[in-house]
This record gives structure tokens, C-alpha cells and sequence, in this order.
């Protein structure tokens, strides 16, 4: 339905903008040798009004052909054509209006003095088409951009939700529980390692804390904090943890959004290193070139080990928030061989400055 | 004056977690409990049957998630006699615990009392002498709406590990259940009804009393004379189905 229609409120002031043409049109008929003027008038008032009605079936060929976007000739020709029509139609109805007004004693004659007329009424429907049609562009042009700032606010929310999440997930309690349980232990065993501990995880959870207030950080800051993160699991695992990466100097500064590698470094950790008898190396690689960021995390695990629940709400979380920032251009991909599990992400590279 | 604890034998625990540290809290703990002998520290579900069988104690404090097999695995595969005590920083599986029958279920962390009053609860079970059937109830434990991912079977000092997707069928014979996986077959002491309630019933069907066969190897059901049918696998092996059955398998199949 065309938006003029669709809401109350818009009509009258739409009617009322139209008075003024009636005003046009009626000098137009009563020109010298023309009409006289209370014919004029009483001919003007009702046409001017119709074709406001008329007008807005302009919306429809202009709807399906926008002016950025279509091809030249089509657009003319088609409203070309819807002009023709619009005002034949019109022109026809002032016809039947002059011959019924002609019934009248005071109107006689007006049907022979309006045929004089017709083609200047024609050529005065054609240009109000074109009034009609700039005025239909307008609203849809508005409508777009209605449109596209109602996405944009729901993408804002969706983004927003997601980081929520992620920061609800990010400290995982049973890893607080862990790492408290092995600071009681250190606590007599080996005092030096067990303050050694609390600094660390005093350390990840500062860090973790301050980046969710951000949309934005450097992979270098994340690597930080997976890092710290790392150095808590190491006093717990001991040898049977190992951690290589390989990053660059410029993918450090790429930017990527908050606490994006440290819950699949706790992951490859969980999922995988925990599940060997021996441990293994939890792989992180970060590269940057050809405008994009690429990042791969790479952990074996022991397929003969009994799943444990909760993997599949951490990777689906993160792709959610790369879905969400990046859309169309973000790649994810969790990929399970069979002992290793990757983690591949490519997303446009932002610079920090 | 009289020691704590005097007059009650020294009873052989043995502690099972993959981390060390929590291994050595857990043994500072109980060697302060008056009576409790600690026998051994196990790193892994494997290594805890192998010192199982070897070190008889009689109280286990086991961790949950470790390598190979998981806390409940091993409860289920320890010999019955022995006491479990769960210990483990997840809240979530308490109730699994209990169905079944861990004596008792320690978060992480703990104090030293904690242990002490889960060492007292192992004593009391103990001394009431009921044996449980881990096996039994750990199948029917699983958390709602998930199933039986695989099977573990002892045979002697070795352990299966049958994922659900290798396992064709499973006959019950006397007390035992026969499972059958790629051309093996392994025995378990189970009943077929509590193994069938935990496996998945669009991938499981029990086509009758003593049968369960994996729905995909089926390849077509031969009528068998008053109104009972035979099943026929993929590898031709012929399985009796019950009218019971075959309603179960015309559900499923439509």
C-alpha cells in the first residue's frame, strides 16, 4: 500500500499541498477564449483532486524501476506510457464532468467550450505525472533509508547480545574452580608456586574484565590475555601443556573483537589437551596479508577419550560475533581430523592506527 | 587417652585425577584422616583399573573429566565392592553421582574436613557391605534428552571402548549381554533394558526381548509364520523380531 495511504495523518496535509494546483489548473482552463471562470473553477476543484488520487499509482512503476539501478530507456518509456494513461484517463473524466456540469442551465455550452481544452489538460496531467512521480522518488527514498537505519539498529543489538554472551561465557566457572582447587594445593606443598598462581589468575581476570567494556582490540592485547590465561593451565598441567605461536609484527596490531581467541585457546585446552594421557601443544598462528586477518588454532586431542560437554556453545558463539561484525565477509570454520582439531578464521584486516 | 580413629582397620584408598596438583591436595588431605592408608595416585581412568586391581583399596576418590575414560566410566568398570567418591569442580553431574551410587560428591576446592566426611561416608557404606551395580544405573544416568555416546567392556585387565556408531547389535545370553561390533563380540554384565533405555531409539531398536540391532544395518524383515518375523542385516545375519518388535521398527520405519 502506498505510505501516503498507509498512515493516518498523511493524507490531508498530502490533499492540502494539492490545493494550491487547483488554483493552477483553474487558470489554465479559464485563459482567454477558454473557459469562464466559475465553469473553470467548478471544472478545476474536483479534477485537481482526483488526479491527487491518481498520482499515487505513480509508487508502483517507480517502486520497480528506481532511478539508481535501471536502465535509461525502459524508465522513460515506462513512464512515458503511465503518463499517456494517467492523464487520458483524467482528460476523459473532465470530459464526462463537463457534460454532466452542461445539464446545468448555467453551463450551457461548457462541453463545446471545454473540447478546446482537452490537449492543454493533457499536456497539464503529463507534467503533473512528472510532479507526482519526483514526489514518489522522494518517498521512497525516505523508506530506504528508514529501512536501512532500522537494520542497522538491529545489527547494533544483535553485535551488542553477542559480546553480552561472550562475556558471560568468558569466565568459564569450572576453570575458577580448578585453579583455585590447585592453589589450595600449591598453598602447602610449594608456597612460592602457589603465589605465583594467584598472580597469574589475578592477572587473566584483570585483563579479561577490562577488555569487555571494548568493541575493539589489537590481536596483540587478545594474545595477552590467551597468554594469561595459558599461564594459570600451565601450573595445572604442567608438562603436558605446551604452546607455540607464530605471529607477526603487523597482525599484532590488526584489530579484532574482544575476548575472540582466548575461549578457543580455552577450548584446544579443555577439549583437547585435557583429553591426552601426554598433553600436547595448542597451536596459535595469526597472520596478516591481501587484506585479510587469518588466524588458525590447532590442538590434538585423543579421540579415544569420552566428549565433554560445551564445545559446540563456544564456537557457535564466536561465530555469531563474527557474523555480526563483519556479515558476509567473515569466515569460520572449526574443522575435527582425527586427532587434531582446527580452528580457522578470515576476516578483512583492520589496522589499528 | 586413645588416638582418634583408633580401633578402626587402615582402609587403602586410591586418588584418580589427571592434575597433579589436585592429586597432592587430595593426598595431604586424606593422610591426615585417622585409619586411611593412601595406596596410590592414578593420572588417567586406565591407569586407575590397572592399580585398582592391583592395590585393592577400598575407597576410590575419583575426578570426572580425565583422558581415556571419564570418572563414571571407571566406576562402572571398577569391581563393585569399592567405594566411589566423586571430587570435581563441576556441580553439574551431582545428580548423576548419586544415581549411581557414588557414596559421595566433593566440589573443588575443598577443606580438609570435607574429605574427612567423605571418608566417614565410605566407611559407613562399606561397613553396611551392599555392593552396587555401577554398570546398572550408570546407563539410565544420562542427562535428559542425550544418549549413550559409547560402551566400555572389561575383558581381564583390558578395556573396550565401543563408540555407539561401531556397535551392530546386542543380544542378551543369561546374566550377560553380548555386543557385537565390527565382527567382535564383547561380553558385559548388564540387562538388556537398562542398555537399550540408553541408547538412542531412532538408531536402536529392540526388535525383541533379547535382541537390539542398529537400524541401519537392517535390509529387510522376512515374515516368520504366526504373525512373528525374522530380521535380516546387511552381513545376512538373521534376528528373531517379536510382534512388539515389529510394531517398534513400523513406527520407525513408516
Amino acid at each position: 500500500m502506498h505510505p501516503i495511504l498507509a498512515h493516518q495523518g498523511r493524507l490531508l496535509p498530502y490533499l492540502a499541498a494539492c490545493a494550491p494546483l487547483a488554483v493552477i489548473v483553474t487558470a489554465l482552463l479559464a485563459r482567454p477564449g477558454g473557459l469562464f471562470l466559475g465553469e473553470a473553477v467548478a471544472l478545476a476543484i474536483p479534477l485537481t483532486f482526483a488526479y491527487a488520487f491518481m498520482g499515487l499509482s505513480a509508487w508502483y512503476p517507480c517502486r520497480q524501476l528506481p532511478l539508481t539501478g535501471s536502465k535509461a530507456l525502459p524508465l522513460v518509456l515506462t513512464h512515458a506510457a503511465a503518463a499517456a494513461l494517467i492523464s487520458g484517463v483524467w482528460v476523459g473524466l473532465a470530459a464526462l464532468l463537463s457534460g454532466a456540469y452542461g445539464l446545468i442551465p448555467a453551463f450551457r455550452g461548457l462541453q463545446g467550450r471545454f473540447a478546446s481544452q482537452a490537449v492543454t489538460l493533457f499536456a497539464a496531467g503529463v507534467l503533473l505525472y512528472l510532479l507526482a512521480a519526483a514526489l514518489n522518488y522522494v518517498l521512497l527514498a525516505l523508506e530506504a533509508a528508514a529501512q536501512a537505519q532500522r537494520r542497522e539498529a538491529e545489527l547494533a543489538v544483535l553485535a551488542r547480545e553477542a559480546e553480552l554472551a561472550v562475556l558471560k561465557a568468558q569466565i568459564r566457572p569450572h576453570f575458577l574452580f580448578n585453579s583455585l582447587n590447585s592453589i589450595s594445593a600449591l598453598a602447602s606443598s610449594d608456597p612460592p608456586r602457589a603465589q605465583q598462581m594467584c598472580v597469574r589468575l589475578g592477572d587473566f581476570l584483570r585483563k579479561s574484565l577490562s577488555l569487555g567494556e571494548k568493541t575493539s582490540i589489537s590481536v596483540g592485547e587478545e594474545l595477552e590475555l590467551s597468554r594469561a590465561y595459558l599461564a594459570v593451565e600451565q601450573l595445572r598441567f604442567g608438562a603436558r601443556l605446551e604452546v607455540e605461536e607464530d605471529l607477526d609484527e603487523r597482525s599484532s596490531r590488526c584489530l579484532v573483537p574482544p575476548l575472540l581467541l582466548q575461549p578457543l585457546v580455552e577450548n584446544a585446552v579443555r577439549h583437547g589437551i585435557a583429553t591426552r594421557v601426554e598433553g600436547g601443544r595448542v597451536r596459535v598462528g595469526v597472520a596478516c596479508g591481501g587484506g585479510r586477518l587469518r588466524i588458525l588454532i590447532e590442538n590434538p586431542f585423543d579421540p579415544d577419550s569420552p566428549s565433554r560437554p560445551g564445545s559446540g556453545r563456544g564456537l557457535e558463539n564466536v561465530r555469531q560475533r563474527l557474523a555480526a561484525r563483519y556479515g558476509e565477509e567473515a569466515l569460520f570454520a572449526a574443522k575435527r581430523l582425527a586427532d587434531r582439531y582446527l580452528v580457522v578464521i578470515s576476516v578483512p584486516a583492520e589496522l589499528s592506527a | 587417652m586413645t588416638e582418634p580413629g583408633a580401633g578402626t582397620a587402615q582402609i587403602g584408598v586410591l586418588i584418580v585425577d589427571d592434575e597433579e596438583p589436585a592429586r597432592s591436595i587430595l593426598r595431604e588431605h586424606l593422610e591426615r584422616v585417622p585409619g586411611v592408608r593412601v595406596v596410590g595416585e592414578c593420572a588417567n581412568g586406565f591407569e586407575a583399573l590397572r592399580s585398582a586391581a592391583e592395590l585393592s583399596p577400598r575407597i576410590v576418590f575419583l575426578d570426572i573429566e580425565m583422558p581415556k575414560l571419564d570418572g563414571f566410566e571407571v566406576l562402572e568398570l571398577l569391581d563393585p565392592s569399592i567405594a566411589a567418591v566423586f571430587v570435581t569442580a563441576y556441580d553439574a553431574y551431582a545428580v548423576k553421582a548419586f544415581e549411581v551410587h557414588a557414596v559421595d560428591y566433593v566440589l573443588k576446592p575443598f577443606e580438609a574436613s570435607r574429605i574427612a566426611l567423605a571418608v566417614e561416608r565410605a566407611r559407613e557404606r562399606l561397613s553396611r557391605g551392599t555392593a552396587v551395580r555401577a554398570g546398572e544405573l550408570h546407563a539410565a544416568a544420562r542427562p535428559e534428552g542425550t544418549y549413550l555416546a559409547r560402551v566400555v567392556v572389561r575383558d581381564g585387565s583390558r578395556v573396550h571402548i565401543i563408540p555407539v556408531e561401531r556397535l551392530d547389535a546386542v543380544v542378551a545370553q543369561d546374566d550377560y549381554l553380548a555386543l557385537k561390533s565390527e565382527g567382535r563380540t564383547y561380553l558385559k554384565q548388564q540387562t538388556l533394558s537398562s542398555l537399550a533405555a540408553a541408547l538412542d531409539p531412532t538408531r536402536f531398536v529392540r526388535v525383541h526381548r533379547s535382541h537390539v540391532v542398529r537400524l541401519d544395518l537392517l535390509a529387510r524383515l522376512e515374515p516368520y509364520g504366526n504373525g512373528s518375523h525374522v530380521a535380516v542385516l546387511a552381513d545376512g545375519t538373521r534376528v528373531p523380531v517379536s510382534r512388539e518388535g515389529h510394531a517398534r521398527l513400523k513406527e520407525l520405519l513408516g
